[in-house]
Protein backbone atom coordinates (compact mmCIF):
# COMPACT_ATOMS: atom_id res chain seq x y z
CA UNK A 1 0.00 0.00 0.00
CA UNK A 2 1.43 3.51 -0.94
CA UNK A 3 0.76 6.58 0.94
CA UNK A 4 1.19 8.83 -1.26
CA UNK A 5 -1.77 10.74 -3.24
CA UNK A 6 -2.91 9.30 -6.34
CA UNK A 7 -1.46 10.88 -9.07
CA UNK A 8 -3.48 11.71 -12.68
CA UNK A 9 -2.07 9.12 -15.16
CA UNK A 10 -1.94 10.32 -18.45
CA UNK A 11 -4.08 8.68 -21.26
CA UNK A 12 -3.17 8.10 -25.15
CA UNK A 13 -5.17 9.43 -27.57
CA UNK A 14 -6.39 5.81 -28.42
CA UNK A 15 -7.56 4.84 -24.26
CA UNK A 16 -11.03 4.71 -24.77
CA UNK A 17 -10.40 2.14 -28.00
CA UNK A 18 -8.48 -0.18 -25.93
CA UNK A 19 -11.14 0.05 -23.74
CA UNK A 20 -13.66 -0.84 -25.89
CA UNK A 21 -11.43 -3.84 -27.09
CA UNK A 22 -11.49 -4.84 -23.49
CA UNK A 23 -8.33 -4.62 -23.08
CA UNK A 24 -6.55 -4.85 -18.90
CA UNK A 25 -5.40 -1.43 -18.32
CA UNK A 26 -2.30 -1.07 -15.90
CA UNK A 27 -0.01 2.27 -14.93
CA UNK A 28 3.06 1.75 -16.90
CA UNK A 29 5.22 4.70 -15.98
CA UNK A 30 2.40 7.44 -15.04
CA UNK A 31 0.44 6.25 -18.21
CA UNK A 32 -3.01 3.79 -18.30
CA UNK A 33 -1.64 1.39 -21.28
CA UNK A 34 -3.05 -1.83 -22.42
CA UNK A 35 -1.09 -4.54 -20.92
CA UNK A 36 -2.81 -7.32 -22.82
CA UNK A 37 -6.49 -7.89 -24.91
CA UNK A 38 -7.09 -11.66 -24.83
CA UNK A 39 -3.75 -12.92 -23.43
CA UNK A 40 0.12 -12.26 -23.52
CA UNK A 41 1.06 -15.85 -25.09
CA UNK A 42 -1.06 -15.27 -28.10
CA UNK A 43 -0.65 -11.62 -28.80
CA UNK A 44 3.08 -12.58 -28.67
CA UNK A 45 2.38 -15.36 -31.05
CA UNK A 46 0.22 -13.60 -33.72
CA UNK A 47 3.51 -11.10 -33.75
CA UNK A 48 5.70 -13.83 -34.71
CA UNK A 49 3.29 -15.78 -37.14
CA UNK A 50 1.06 -12.74 -38.42
CA UNK A 51 1.27 -9.51 -36.88
CA UNK A 52 -0.14 -7.44 -34.30
CA UNK A 53 -1.00 -3.47 -33.28
CA UNK A 54 0.37 -1.68 -30.62
CA UNK A 55 -0.29 2.08 -28.98
CA UNK A 56 3.17 3.42 -28.16
CA UNK A 57 2.04 7.00 -28.26
CA UNK A 58 2.76 7.42 -24.80
CA UNK A 59 6.42 7.39 -26.65
CA UNK A 60 7.84 10.89 -26.92
CA UNK A 61 8.41 12.91 -29.81
CA UNK A 62 10.79 16.17 -30.16
CA UNK A 63 11.49 18.07 -33.06
CA UNK A 64 14.82 19.82 -33.55
CA UNK A 65 15.41 22.68 -36.59
CA UNK A 66 17.45 25.32 -37.54
CA UNK A 67 21.26 25.37 -38.50
CA UNK A 68 22.76 24.48 -35.52
CA UNK A 69 20.09 21.18 -35.20
CA UNK A 70 23.08 18.64 -36.08
CA UNK A 71 26.23 20.15 -34.32
CA UNK A 72 23.89 20.03 -31.14
CA UNK A 73 22.55 16.06 -32.02
CA UNK A 74 26.76 15.36 -32.24
CA UNK A 75 26.88 16.86 -29.31
CA UNK A 76 24.03 15.34 -27.62
CA UNK A 77 24.25 12.01 -28.98
CA UNK A 78 26.91 9.56 -29.12
CA UNK A 79 26.09 7.81 -32.91
CA UNK A 80 27.24 9.51 -35.77
CA UNK A 81 24.12 11.77 -36.98
CA UNK A 82 26.58 12.76 -40.23
CA UNK A 83 25.93 8.95 -41.37
CA UNK A 84 22.12 9.97 -41.87
CA UNK A 85 20.50 10.89 -44.89
CA UNK A 86 17.30 12.28 -45.31
CA UNK A 87 14.67 9.99 -44.74
CA UNK A 88 16.90 7.20 -42.40
CA UNK A 89 17.13 7.25 -38.42
CA UNK A 90 19.08 5.58 -36.04
CA UNK A 91 19.45 4.05 -32.79
CA UNK A 92 21.39 6.44 -30.14
CA UNK A 93 21.12 7.84 -27.23
CA UNK A 94 20.91 11.16 -24.78
CA UNK A 95 24.59 9.77 -22.25
CA UNK A 96 25.48 11.49 -18.62
CA UNK A 97 29.41 12.93 -18.07
CA UNK A 98 30.07 9.84 -16.42
CA UNK A 99 28.98 8.07 -20.19
CA UNK A 100 25.57 6.68 -18.83
CA UNK A 101 22.24 6.63 -20.10
CA UNK A 102 19.80 9.34 -19.29
CA UNK A 103 17.92 8.03 -22.26
CA UNK A 104 18.03 5.07 -25.24
CA UNK A 105 16.75 6.53 -28.48
CA UNK A 106 15.78 6.70 -32.57
CA UNK A 107 17.09 9.66 -34.64
CA UNK A 108 15.12 10.46 -37.71
CA UNK A 109 16.63 12.61 -40.13
CA UNK A 110 13.86 14.68 -42.04
CA UNK A 111 15.65 16.77 -43.60
CA UNK A 112 19.16 18.54 -43.05
CA UNK A 113 18.86 20.79 -40.08
CA UNK A 114 15.38 18.95 -39.10
CA UNK A 115 15.57 16.09 -36.96
CA UNK A 116 13.08 13.87 -34.81
CA UNK A 117 13.81 12.27 -32.02
CA UNK A 118 11.41 9.59 -30.26
CA UNK A 119 12.01 8.86 -26.25
CA UNK A 120 10.76 6.67 -23.79
CA UNK A 121 7.46 7.96 -22.46
CA UNK A 122 8.23 7.69 -18.65
CA UNK A 123 11.38 10.21 -19.89
CA UNK A 124 9.96 12.44 -22.08
CA UNK A 125 9.78 15.72 -19.52
CA UNK A 126 13.26 15.19 -18.30
CA UNK A 127 15.11 14.35 -21.76
CA UNK A 128 13.19 17.45 -23.11
CA UNK A 129 14.75 19.43 -20.44
CA UNK A 130 18.33 17.77 -21.07
CA UNK A 131 18.37 18.57 -25.06
CA UNK A 132 17.00 22.20 -23.96
CA UNK A 133 19.72 22.64 -21.47
CA UNK A 134 22.59 21.01 -24.28
CA UNK A 135 21.00 22.79 -26.61
CA UNK A 136 23.46 25.87 -28.26
CA UNK A 137 23.06 28.14 -31.15
CA UNK A 138 20.21 28.63 -33.41
CA UNK A 139 17.62 25.62 -33.22
CA UNK A 140 14.29 25.05 -31.91
CA UNK A 141 13.56 22.45 -29.88
CA UNK A 142 9.66 21.50 -29.48
CA UNK A 143 7.71 18.43 -27.56
CA UNK A 144 5.61 17.09 -30.13
CA UNK A 145 4.60 14.17 -28.00
CA UNK A 146 1.40 15.42 -27.14
CA UNK A 147 0.24 16.23 -30.99
CA UNK A 148 1.52 12.87 -32.15
CA UNK A 149 0.18 9.24 -31.85
CA UNK A 150 2.44 6.31 -32.61
CA UNK A 151 1.08 3.16 -33.80
CA UNK A 152 3.13 0.13 -34.32
CA UNK A 153 2.49 -2.73 -36.87
CA UNK A 154 4.79 -5.64 -36.44
CA UNK A 155 4.97 -8.95 -37.68
CA UNK A 156 5.51 -10.73 -40.88
CA UNK A 157 1.60 -9.47 -42.71
CA UNK A 158 3.30 -5.92 -41.47
CA UNK A 159 4.11 -4.32 -44.86
CA UNK A 160 1.04 -5.73 -46.61
CA UNK A 161 -1.62 -4.33 -44.10
CA UNK A 162 0.03 -1.07 -44.00
CA UNK A 163 -0.16 -1.03 -47.60
CA UNK A 164 -3.91 -1.51 -47.63
CA UNK A 165 -4.75 2.16 -45.76
CA UNK A 166 -1.68 3.76 -47.25
CA UNK A 167 -1.44 5.39 -50.66
CA UNK A 168 1.83 3.85 -50.96
CA UNK A 169 3.49 0.36 -50.33
CA UNK A 170 6.26 0.15 -47.76
CA UNK A 171 7.34 -2.68 -48.82
CA UNK A 172 10.85 -1.15 -50.36
CA UNK A 173 11.24 0.43 -47.53
CA UNK A 174 14.88 -0.15 -45.76
CA UNK A 175 15.25 -1.27 -42.39
CA UNK A 176 15.51 2.14 -40.34
CA UNK A 177 13.99 3.78 -43.37
CA UNK A 178 10.96 6.01 -43.38
CA UNK A 179 9.01 8.22 -45.21
CA UNK A 180 6.01 10.59 -45.48
CA UNK A 181 2.90 8.49 -46.31
CA UNK A 182 -1.15 9.43 -46.68
CA UNK A 183 -3.01 7.07 -44.18
CA UNK A 184 -5.91 7.10 -44.60
CA UNK A 185 -5.86 10.81 -45.77
CA UNK A 186 -4.25 11.53 -43.10
CA UNK A 187 -0.49 12.44 -43.37
CA UNK A 188 1.83 10.16 -41.65
CA UNK A 189 5.31 9.31 -41.11
CA UNK A 190 6.05 5.26 -41.95
CA UNK A 191 9.30 4.26 -40.40
CA UNK A 192 10.26 0.30 -40.68
CA UNK A 193 11.46 0.12 -37.27
CA UNK A 194 10.11 -1.79 -34.34
CA UNK A 195 10.81 -3.21 -30.61
CA UNK A 196 9.49 -6.83 -31.38
CA UNK A 197 12.61 -8.27 -33.56
CA UNK A 198 10.07 -8.73 -36.15
CA UNK A 199 9.47 -6.89 -39.48
CA UNK A 200 7.36 -4.04 -38.98
CA UNK A 201 6.39 -0.90 -39.00
CA UNK A 202 5.28 2.18 -36.75
CA UNK A 203 3.43 4.98 -38.19
CA UNK A 204 3.34 8.71 -36.89
CA UNK A 205 0.19 10.30 -37.37
CA UNK A 206 -1.69 13.54 -35.46
CA UNK A 207 -3.34 12.23 -32.22
CA UNK A 208 -6.93 13.25 -34.22
CA UNK A 209 -5.91 10.40 -36.88
CA UNK A 210 -4.83 8.12 -34.06
CA UNK A 211 -8.64 5.89 -33.82
CA UNK A 212 -9.37 5.95 -37.39
CA UNK A 213 -5.70 4.61 -37.85
CA UNK A 214 -5.78 2.02 -35.51
CA UNK A 215 -9.46 0.95 -36.57
CA UNK A 216 -8.86 0.43 -40.04
CA UNK A 217 -5.76 -1.30 -39.39
CA UNK A 218 -7.27 -4.01 -37.46
CA UNK A 219 -10.42 -4.76 -39.80
CA UNK A 220 -7.97 -5.03 -42.44
CA UNK A 221 -5.91 -7.52 -40.98
CA UNK A 222 -8.63 -9.21 -38.68
CA UNK A 223 -9.36 -11.70 -41.39
CA UNK A 224 -5.39 -12.79 -41.50
CA UNK A 225 -5.51 -13.16 -37.66
CA UNK A 226 -3.97 -9.32 -36.84
CA UNK A 227 -4.81 -8.79 -33.43
CA UNK A 228 -4.38 -5.81 -30.61
CA UNK A 229 -1.43 -6.11 -28.47
CA UNK A 230 -0.33 -5.07 -25.10
CA UNK A 231 2.81 -4.09 -22.98
CA UNK A 232 2.76 -7.37 -22.08
CA UNK A 233 3.47 -8.94 -25.40
CA UNK A 234 5.40 -5.87 -26.34
CA UNK A 235 8.01 -6.98 -23.38
CA UNK A 236 8.30 -10.66 -24.36
CA UNK A 237 9.00 -9.90 -27.72
CA UNK A 238 11.86 -7.62 -27.52
CA UNK A 239 13.36 -9.38 -24.76
CA UNK A 240 13.40 -12.61 -26.94
CA UNK A 241 15.11 -9.99 -29.82
CA UNK A 242 17.57 -8.90 -26.78
CA UNK A 243 16.17 -4.94 -26.93
CA UNK A 244 17.34 -2.90 -23.87
CA UNK A 245 14.53 -1.82 -21.80
CA UNK A 246 15.31 2.00 -20.13
CA UNK A 247 14.80 1.75 -16.65
CA UNK A 248 15.40 -2.34 -16.40
CA UNK A 249 18.57 -3.29 -18.55
CA UNK A 250 19.76 0.47 -19.44
CA UNK A 251 19.83 3.48 -17.00
CA UNK A 252 21.90 5.63 -15.26
CA UNK A 253 24.07 3.79 -13.86
CA UNK A 254 24.79 1.70 -16.84
CA UNK A 255 27.42 2.68 -19.98
CA UNK A 256 26.48 1.35 -23.97
CA UNK A 257 30.15 -0.65 -22.99
CA UNK A 258 28.11 -2.54 -20.10
CA UNK A 259 24.84 -2.92 -22.21
CA UNK A 260 26.59 -4.47 -25.05
CA UNK A 261 25.93 -1.27 -26.90
CA UNK A 262 29.32 -0.14 -27.76
CA UNK A 263 27.54 0.35 -31.58
CA UNK A 264 26.10 3.23 -30.84
CA UNK A 265 29.05 4.80 -30.03
CA UNK A 266 30.93 7.10 -32.86
CA UNK A 267 34.73 7.69 -31.02
CA UNK A 268 35.68 8.66 -34.43
CA UNK A 269 33.16 11.35 -35.21
CA UNK A 270 34.34 13.88 -33.05
CA UNK A 271 33.67 14.66 -29.13
CA UNK A 272 30.01 14.07 -27.65
CA UNK A 273 28.66 14.06 -24.10
CA UNK A 274 30.15 11.53 -21.88
CA UNK A 275 32.97 10.73 -24.28
CA UNK A 276 35.58 11.01 -21.92
CA UNK A 277 34.03 8.59 -19.52
CA UNK A 278 33.39 5.93 -22.04
CA UNK A 279 36.87 6.28 -23.12
CA UNK A 280 38.47 6.11 -19.68
CA UNK A 281 36.14 3.05 -18.91
CA UNK A 282 37.27 1.30 -22.18
CA UNK A 283 40.66 2.03 -21.53
CA UNK A 284 40.26 0.98 -17.52
CA UNK A 285 38.17 -2.39 -18.53
CA UNK A 286 34.49 -2.74 -18.61
CA UNK A 287 33.41 -4.23 -15.00
CA UNK A 288 30.47 -5.56 -15.96
CA UNK A 289 28.45 -6.80 -19.36
CA UNK A 290 24.88 -7.35 -19.85
CA UNK A 291 24.07 -10.45 -21.04
CA UNK A 292 21.17 -13.21 -21.91
CA UNK A 293 20.82 -16.45 -19.75
CA UNK A 294 18.45 -19.19 -19.73
CA UNK A 295 17.47 -21.08 -16.55
CA UNK A 296 18.80 -24.45 -15.73
CA UNK A 297 17.07 -25.05 -13.03
CA UNK A 298 12.99 -24.16 -12.83
CA UNK A 299 11.59 -20.62 -11.91
CA UNK A 300 11.77 -17.29 -13.42
CA UNK A 301 14.55 -14.96 -12.33
CA UNK A 302 13.24 -11.34 -12.75
CA UNK A 303 14.14 -8.08 -13.05
CA UNK A 304 16.27 -6.76 -9.27
CA UNK A 305 16.88 -10.88 -8.66
CA UNK A 306 20.63 -11.08 -6.99
CA UNK A 307 23.22 -13.18 -8.98
CA UNK A 308 26.20 -14.70 -7.93
CA UNK A 309 28.80 -16.14 -10.13
CA UNK A 310 32.32 -17.37 -10.10
CA UNK A 311 33.94 -13.34 -10.55
CA UNK A 312 31.33 -12.23 -8.23
CA UNK A 313 27.75 -10.80 -7.75
CA UNK A 314 25.69 -9.42 -10.35
CA UNK A 315 22.01 -8.45 -10.62
CA UNK A 316 18.93 -9.43 -13.05
CA UNK A 317 17.70 -6.67 -15.39
CA UNK A 318 14.70 -8.75 -16.83
CA UNK A 319 13.45 -11.61 -17.04
CA UNK A 320 10.05 -13.60 -18.64
CA UNK A 321 8.91 -16.52 -19.82
CA UNK A 322 9.72 -17.03 -23.26
CA UNK A 323 6.73 -17.91 -25.31
CA UNK A 324 8.19 -18.65 -28.48
CA UNK A 325 11.09 -20.88 -26.48
CA UNK A 326 9.19 -21.80 -23.98
CA UNK A 327 11.22 -21.25 -21.21
CA UNK A 328 12.50 -18.73 -18.64
CA UNK A 329 14.84 -16.00 -20.24
CA UNK A 330 16.38 -13.03 -19.01
CA UNK A 331 19.16 -10.42 -19.02
CA UNK A 332 22.01 -10.08 -16.43
CA UNK A 333 24.44 -7.59 -15.81
CA UNK A 334 27.33 -10.06 -14.91
CA UNK A 335 30.96 -9.14 -13.54
CA UNK A 336 33.64 -9.08 -16.64
CA UNK A 337 35.22 -12.54 -16.52
CA UNK A 338 31.85 -13.78 -16.06
CA UNK A 339 30.01 -12.67 -19.20
CA UNK A 340 31.20 -15.83 -21.33
CA UNK A 341 28.66 -17.99 -22.86
CA UNK A 342 28.19 -21.29 -21.39
CA UNK A 343 28.75 -19.90 -17.74
CA UNK A 344 26.48 -21.17 -15.04
CA UNK A 345 25.75 -18.97 -12.29
CA UNK A 346 23.21 -18.59 -9.18
CA UNK A 347 20.08 -16.56 -9.50
CA UNK A 348 18.34 -15.96 -5.99
CA UNK A 349 14.51 -16.55 -6.43
CA UNK A 350 13.04 -15.33 -3.53
CA UNK A 351 15.49 -17.61 -1.04
CA UNK A 352 16.60 -20.09 -2.84
CA UNK A 353 19.35 -20.09 -5.31
CA UNK A 354 18.57 -21.83 -8.79
CA UNK A 355 20.99 -22.23 -11.58
CA UNK A 356 21.22 -20.31 -14.61
CA UNK A 357 23.50 -20.58 -17.40
CA UNK A 358 24.93 -17.55 -20.36
CA UNK A 359 23.67 -18.25 -23.44
CA UNK A 360 23.44 -16.41 -27.51
CA UNK A 361 21.78 -13.63 -27.90
CA UNK A 362 19.44 -12.39 -29.44
CA UNK A 363 17.23 -15.55 -27.93
CA UNK A 364 15.07 -15.22 -31.18
CA UNK A 365 16.26 -13.96 -34.43
CA UNK A 366 13.98 -13.62 -37.46
CA UNK A 367 14.52 -14.46 -41.05
CA UNK A 368 15.90 -11.46 -43.05
CA UNK A 369 13.84 -10.68 -46.23
CA UNK A 370 13.80 -6.71 -46.17
CA UNK A 371 15.87 -4.81 -47.66
CA UNK A 372 18.83 -3.62 -45.12
CA UNK B 1 -19.12 -18.66 -10.65
CA UNK B 2 -17.26 -19.85 -7.06
CA UNK B 3 -18.88 -23.38 -6.23
CA UNK B 4 -20.68 -23.40 -3.15
CA UNK B 5 -19.06 -27.16 -1.84
CA UNK B 6 -15.64 -25.11 -1.50
CA UNK B 7 -14.16 -23.04 1.64
CA UNK B 8 -11.98 -19.92 0.33
CA UNK B 9 -9.16 -17.95 1.99
CA UNK B 10 -8.68 -14.15 1.51
CA UNK B 11 -5.66 -15.03 -0.25
CA UNK B 12 -7.57 -16.60 -3.28
CA UNK B 13 -6.95 -20.31 -2.69
CA UNK B 14 -9.98 -22.89 -2.22
CA UNK B 15 -10.46 -26.05 -0.38
CA UNK B 16 -12.73 -29.12 -1.03
CA UNK B 17 -12.56 -31.57 1.74
CA UNK B 18 -13.78 -35.12 1.16
CA UNK B 19 -13.46 -36.87 4.28
CA UNK B 20 -9.77 -36.55 5.34
CA UNK B 21 -8.53 -34.98 2.29
CA UNK B 22 -8.51 -31.76 1.10
CA UNK B 23 -8.10 -30.78 -2.31
CA UNK B 24 -6.44 -27.33 -2.58
CA UNK B 25 -6.45 -24.78 -5.98
CA UNK B 26 -6.34 -21.25 -6.70
CA UNK B 27 -9.89 -19.50 -7.44
CA UNK B 28 -11.09 -17.74 -10.65
CA UNK B 29 -10.41 -15.05 -9.34
CA UNK B 30 -6.78 -15.67 -8.85
CA UNK B 31 -5.81 -16.85 -12.25
CA UNK B 32 -7.88 -13.59 -13.80
CA UNK B 33 -6.00 -11.59 -11.87
CA UNK B 34 -2.20 -13.43 -12.85
CA UNK B 35 -3.09 -14.04 -16.35
CA UNK B 36 -1.71 -16.62 -18.70
CA UNK B 37 0.13 -19.24 -15.83
CA UNK B 38 3.53 -20.59 -17.16
CA UNK B 39 5.08 -22.16 -14.09
CA UNK B 40 3.67 -23.74 -11.25
CA UNK B 41 6.17 -24.78 -8.20
CA UNK B 42 4.76 -27.62 -5.72
CA UNK B 43 5.92 -29.10 -3.05
CA UNK B 44 6.87 -32.64 -2.73
CA UNK B 45 4.89 -35.83 -1.29
CA UNK B 46 5.05 -36.13 2.57
CA UNK B 47 5.57 -32.26 3.20
CA UNK B 48 3.90 -30.88 6.71
CA UNK B 49 1.92 -27.60 6.55
CA UNK B 50 0.72 -25.74 8.89
CA UNK B 51 -2.50 -23.26 7.71
CA UNK B 52 -1.59 -20.40 5.95
CA UNK B 53 1.62 -21.63 5.71
CA UNK B 54 3.40 -20.99 1.72
CA UNK B 55 3.18 -24.15 -0.12
CA UNK B 56 4.74 -22.93 -3.25
CA UNK B 57 4.52 -20.60 -5.79
CA UNK B 58 2.30 -19.71 -9.14
CA UNK B 59 3.78 -17.85 -12.02
CA UNK B 60 2.32 -15.69 -15.07
CA UNK B 61 3.91 -14.37 -17.87
CA UNK B 62 3.87 -10.39 -15.65
CA UNK B 63 3.84 -11.83 -12.39
CA UNK B 64 4.67 -13.91 -9.81
CA UNK B 65 2.59 -14.91 -6.82
CA UNK B 66 2.97 -16.68 -2.98
CA UNK B 67 0.50 -19.63 -2.54
CA UNK B 68 -0.42 -20.49 0.96
CA UNK B 69 -2.41 -23.37 2.19
CA UNK B 70 -5.59 -23.13 3.30
CA UNK B 71 -5.67 -25.59 6.49
CA UNK B 72 -3.13 -27.33 7.89
CA UNK B 73 -2.29 -31.30 6.92
CA UNK B 74 0.54 -33.31 4.79
CA UNK B 75 0.92 -33.64 0.99
CA UNK B 76 -0.79 -36.63 -0.48
CA UNK B 77 -0.27 -36.05 -3.87
CA UNK B 78 0.63 -32.95 -6.21
CA UNK B 79 -1.41 -32.41 -9.54
CA UNK B 80 2.31 -33.57 -11.90
CA UNK B 81 -0.56 -32.54 -14.80
CA UNK B 82 -1.13 -29.16 -13.81
CA UNK B 83 2.92 -28.44 -13.05
CA UNK B 84 3.73 -30.29 -16.75
CA UNK B 85 1.02 -28.12 -18.15
CA UNK B 86 -0.03 -25.19 -15.93
CA UNK B 87 -2.40 -23.43 -18.45
CA UNK B 88 -4.85 -26.08 -17.23
CA UNK B 89 -5.22 -23.65 -13.99
CA UNK B 90 -6.54 -20.76 -16.19
CA UNK B 91 -8.73 -23.16 -17.67
CA UNK B 92 -9.92 -24.89 -14.87
CA UNK B 93 -9.48 -23.66 -11.78
CA UNK B 94 -11.76 -25.40 -9.37
CA UNK B 95 -11.45 -28.91 -11.51
CA UNK B 96 -8.30 -30.13 -13.29
CA UNK B 97 -6.17 -27.57 -12.52
CA UNK B 98 -6.22 -28.58 -8.60
CA UNK B 99 -2.61 -28.24 -7.37
CA UNK B 100 -2.42 -30.41 -4.05
CA UNK B 101 -4.12 -32.78 -1.64
CA UNK B 102 -3.41 -32.69 1.90
CA UNK B 103 -4.17 -35.38 4.82
CA UNK B 104 -5.66 -32.77 7.36
CA UNK B 105 -4.45 -32.38 10.42
CA UNK B 106 -7.42 -30.91 12.06
CA UNK B 107 -11.05 -30.82 11.47
CA UNK B 108 -11.41 -27.63 13.27
CA UNK B 109 -9.76 -25.14 10.67
CA UNK B 110 -12.27 -25.38 8.04
CA UNK B 111 -14.64 -23.29 9.83
CA UNK B 112 -12.61 -20.08 9.63
CA UNK B 113 -12.54 -20.11 5.76
CA UNK B 114 -14.91 -18.23 3.48
CA UNK B 115 -17.92 -19.24 1.81
CA UNK B 116 -18.85 -18.77 -1.96
CA UNK B 117 -21.34 -15.86 -0.88
CA UNK B 118 -18.57 -14.55 1.66
CA UNK B 119 -15.64 -15.14 -0.89
CA UNK B 120 -17.56 -13.84 -3.79
CA UNK B 121 -18.57 -10.53 -1.40
CA UNK B 122 -14.95 -10.30 -0.52
CA UNK B 123 -13.65 -10.39 -4.18
CA UNK B 124 -16.65 -7.35 -4.96
CA UNK B 125 -14.96 -5.19 -2.03
CA UNK B 126 -11.22 -5.62 -3.10
CA UNK B 127 -12.30 -4.73 -6.50
CA UNK B 128 -13.84 -1.70 -5.28
CA UNK B 129 -10.80 -0.45 -3.34
CA UNK B 130 -8.83 -0.59 -6.25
Amino acid sequence: MSATAPIALKRTPLYSLHRELGAKIVDFGGWEMPVQYEGILEEHRAVRERAGLFDVSHMGEFELTGPDAFATLQRLTPNDVGKLTDGRCHYSAFLTEAGTFVDDLLVYRLKQDSYMLVVNAGNTPKDFEWARSHSQGQLRLENKSDAYALIAVQGPLAARLVARVADSDPSDLHYYAFRDMKVLGEPALVSRTGYTGEDGFEICVAAEAAEKVFRALLEAGRPEGVVPCGLGARDTLRLEAKMALYGNDIDATVTPWEADLGWIVKMKKGDFLGREALERQKREGVPRKLVGFEMIDRGIARHGYGAMTPAGAGIVTSGTHSPTLGKPIGLALLPSGADAVGIEFDVDIRGHQRRARVVETPFYKRRKDVPA
Amino acid sequence: MNPNDLHYTKSHEWVRIDGEIGTIGITEHAQKELGEIVYLELPEVGHVYNAEEEFGTVESVKAVSELFTPVSGEVVEVNKRAVGEPGIVNDDSYGDGWLIKLKLSSDEEVGKLMSAQLYTEYVQSEEKAK
